[in-house]
């Protein structure tokens, strides 16, 4: 990992990606491609609010029946001739994993993008035991060649620019390629060519599973997924126990939704449907096909009505592209396999000791624009609060700002008080105030300081100018007009009877 | 009918005018605004931070003074927001949750009382500037405040709109954010700056303070005479000059 390893916190390792000008022009210039895409592709839908809506309820149902679609799956899987495991933590889905390996007797494994497997650190077990794993997807090959873990959940390079691509690749090929994509791409589909062909095992991901015929769905613009689930003897999928959707008419909507908000595609270059290993009338494919379902703290978000939307997740990225606070980081800061809004939330949640939750919560604006982003509808900017108060309730809280809060709740709890410290508010800030305004880097200003001033308080405040100009505009105040009188009426009334929602709810 | 304001911390000890303004302006339509003293702030900065608790007894002086108000009108989307999320806050405290939701059923922010509400537009002001205006997330995203400010400015007379590149971007303020992730949260106010200055406008608008504070600190830090001011302050200027 680049981008700090002996950082500990989200705020040690966001200022060496503040400080790395190269990183943060390669994450700004492609989340904004993407971003850009997206806008595109989901204007031209024409209908994207109302899909955004099916794609929520089609999420909603089966994350609250999840245990018979899962049963569904697995036994249509089985009846296809598919080994479905189940396993409850990442020790044992890294064990099944390998034993299947060992049992294959495999040297080596090809795999395609797959973030649970990045999740399980399975690349290293599979090392560890003395099987090859290589990554058939460009960027994760490239973050594989660097010893990196991905920074973004779709584009798993996008912090490097075509210069360092070429470096890194130039290392691997022994000679200097030039920084052109073609160039580079070329170099590398000859090289996995070789890697296909040797593989014992394929591993894939899995971006839907259908329950009604037990099949996976695969979405990849390079091709490189079709060559892992076709050429080598064995398949292993891993995929999320979240991964689930009823019916392949269900697939329509995501593979509508999907596409769009990750890259702006109206579909990606293959979508593949994989029910069963090689039947004896299929050209190819593998002969042996495991799934297994990956618990490994997903079901702590089960039942838990502030969490379970976040098994919602289809894993698009478009909440990271849309991220004001990940476009100046990008994605090692948050310290883990997932990053940007939809990472800060689902990295503790998948763990249940809150004490470790770092401050990666806070590395936030709470802004929105993940959950408007979100094809599913997800409020991570809601979640995010609440995380926050779960750390501050089981009293992992920062000492300090407990006491400032404190202090919060006993003067905004009481008008008298607030008037009061006011007043106070302004005998203090003359020692500071210079020119009509506060610049001091000092104590609790300077942060805010660092990079601005802060107005000094006026002699007087909104509260203490209001009878005047109370009494100023009671004197010249004309008749309400009977226009304004009767929409005014409408609207009160209409609050009154539990119908408003005053000036709207979530947008 | 009872109409109330409820200034927003900011407002009240920082920026009285914008609260005047807004006062001004909606006597020009024999809207009697009234000021419950009680009141304090909206528990945000408390409510955000996770402290719960805290929020709650900040919160309770706003439900308090806003009992038997007709309209809360508030110049901020983010304080308006917040009492948006009452209802989650007092989720567990049946009583108090009623109160929560007959407050939000009547909270308004001002730009969306004024077009929504009274149905009023155009209120014939004159302000040959160029504006640029940043929507502040809380306000555009989750109360959909998206229209109202822009159908406002375009009848305004002599207003030369120039839009701002990436408006949508949060401008890095974020209550304690800015203070918790100083230097990310320096970062985005230097890119919002950097957009600002690129439209090359006289005035920046916007519809909530904080997010004005944020953007106009940062902008005054560098030495630039952008000015800015919240759009009841324009529209005010605009109708007094007009």
């Amino acid at each position: 990992m680049s981008a700090g390893r002996a950082a500990h916190t989200v705020k040690e390792r966001a200022e060496l990606a503040l400080n790395d000008e190269f990183l943060r022009k390669a994450v700004r210039f492609t989340t904004e491609r993407l971003r850009g895409g997206k806008k595109k592709a989901s204007e031209e839908h024409g209908n994207w609010e109302e899909w955004r809506e099916r794609g929520r309820a089609i999420r909603l149902h089966t994350i609250a029946h999840l245990d018979y679609y899962l049963n569904l799956f697995a036994d249509n899987a089985r009846a296809n001739g598919v080994h479905v495991h189940f396993a409850e933590t990442a020790e044992e889905a890294v064990r099944l994993s390998l034993d299947i390996a060992e049992h294959a007797g495999a040297k080596s494994v090809v795999k395609s993008k797959s973030m649970v497997t990045e999740e399980l650190h399975l690349n290293h077990a599979l090392e560890s035991i003395g099987v090859e794993a290589v990554e058939t997807d460009l960027g994760e090959y490239i973050i594989q060649l660097a010893g990196e873990m991905p920074s973004h959940i779709v584009i798993p390079a996008i912090h490097k620019n075509r210069h360092q691509i070429a470096e890194l690749l130039s290392k691997e090929a022994g000679y200097e390629l030039p920084p052109d994509t073609t160039a580079l791409a070329g170099f590398v589909r000859k090289k996995l060519r070789e890697k296909f062909l040797e593989a014992d095992i394929g591993m894939t991901g899995c971006n839907f599973a259908i329950a009604e015929t037990g099949s996976m769905v695969l979405f990849e613009n390079e091709g490189n997924a079709r060559m892992v689930s076709t050429v080598p003897r064995t398949q292993i999928t891993l995929m999320g126990m979240e991964r689930i959707i009823p019916s392949w008419e269900d697939l329509e909507v995501m593979a509508t939704l999907l596409p769009r908000s990750a890259t702006g595609q109206k579909l990606t270059m293959y979508m593949s449907g994989i029910t069963g290993p090689r039947r004896s009338e299929d050209a190819d494919g593998p002969e042996e096909m495991h799934i297994i379902i990956v618990d490994n703290g997903r079901s702590l978000q089960l039942g838990d009505p502030e969490f379970q939307e976040l098994l919602n997740c289809i894993r698009c990225g478009a909440c990271l592209n849309a991220c004001p606070v990940y476009r100046h980081i990008g994605g090692h800061a948050y310290g883990s396999t997932y990053s940007g809004p939809i990472g800060a939330v689902l990295t503790p949640s998948l763990k249940s000791n809150v004490a470790e939750w770092d401050d990666i919560a806070n590395a936030s604006s709470l802004c929105g624009a993940c959950y408007e982003a979100c094809p599913v509808k997800i409020p991570l900017h809601d979640m995010l609060v609440y995380l926050r108060r779960r750390k501050v309730e089981a009293g992992y809280g920062n000492k300090l700002e407990s006491a400032g809060m404190g202090g919060f709740a006993a003067v905004m709890g009481d008008a008298k008080r607030l008037g009061g410290i006011m007043r106070l508010g302004k005998l203090g800030q003359k020692l500071v105030v210079r020119g009509g305004v506060i610049r001091t880097k000092l104590g609790p200003l300077k942060g805010w300081n660092t990079y601005r001033v802060t107005p000094s308080l006026p002699k007087r405040s909104f509260r203490d100018r209001w009878p005047t100009l109370e009494r100023e505009l009671a004197e010249g105040l004309r008749e309400l007009d009977p226009a304004v009188r009767k929409r005014m009426e409408e609207a009160a009334r209409a609050a009154g009877s539990g119908k408003g929602k005053g000036g709207g709810g979530h947008g | 009918m009872k109409v109330s304001m409820f200034i927003t911390c900011l407002s009240d000890m920082i920026y009285p005018q914008v609260g005047e303004a807004m006062a001004r302006l909606l006597a020009r339509y024999g809207v009697r605004l009234e000021f419950p003293r009680a009141q304090t702030c909206c528990g945000q900065p408390a409510f955000n931070s996770g402290y719960w608790k805290e929020a709650r007894a900040s919160a309770r002086t706003i439900l308090d003074a806003f009992e038997d108000s007709d309209f809360v009108i508030a110049p901020s989307g983010s304080c308006t927001g917040m009492i948006h999320h009452y209802p989650k806050l007092f989720e567990n405290d049946p009583v108090m949750l009623e109160r929560a939701k007959r407050l939000q059923a009547k909270s308004y922010e001002f730009a969306q009382f004024l077009v929504k509400v009274l149905g009023v537009t155009d209120l014939g002001a004159s302000f040959p500037h160029k504006v640029t205006y940043h929507p502040s997330c809380h306000g555009s995203r989750l109360l959909g405040v998206k229209d109202e400010p822009m159908a406002l400015m375009s009848k305004v007379k002599g207003l030369q709109f120039v839009p701002l590149p990436f408006a949508e971007d949060c401008c890095g303020f974020g209550g304690t954010f800015a203070v918790k992730m100083a230097d990310i949260s320096g970062a985005m106010v230097t890119e919002k700056a950097d957009h600002v200055l690129e439209t090359e406008a006289e005035v920046l608008v916007g519809l909530d303070m904080a997010c004005l504070m944020n953007i106009a600190g940062h902008l005054q830090y560098r030495g630039e005479r952008v000015r800015v001011m919240h759009l009841a302050e324009l529209l005010y200027e605009g109708v007094k000059g007009a």
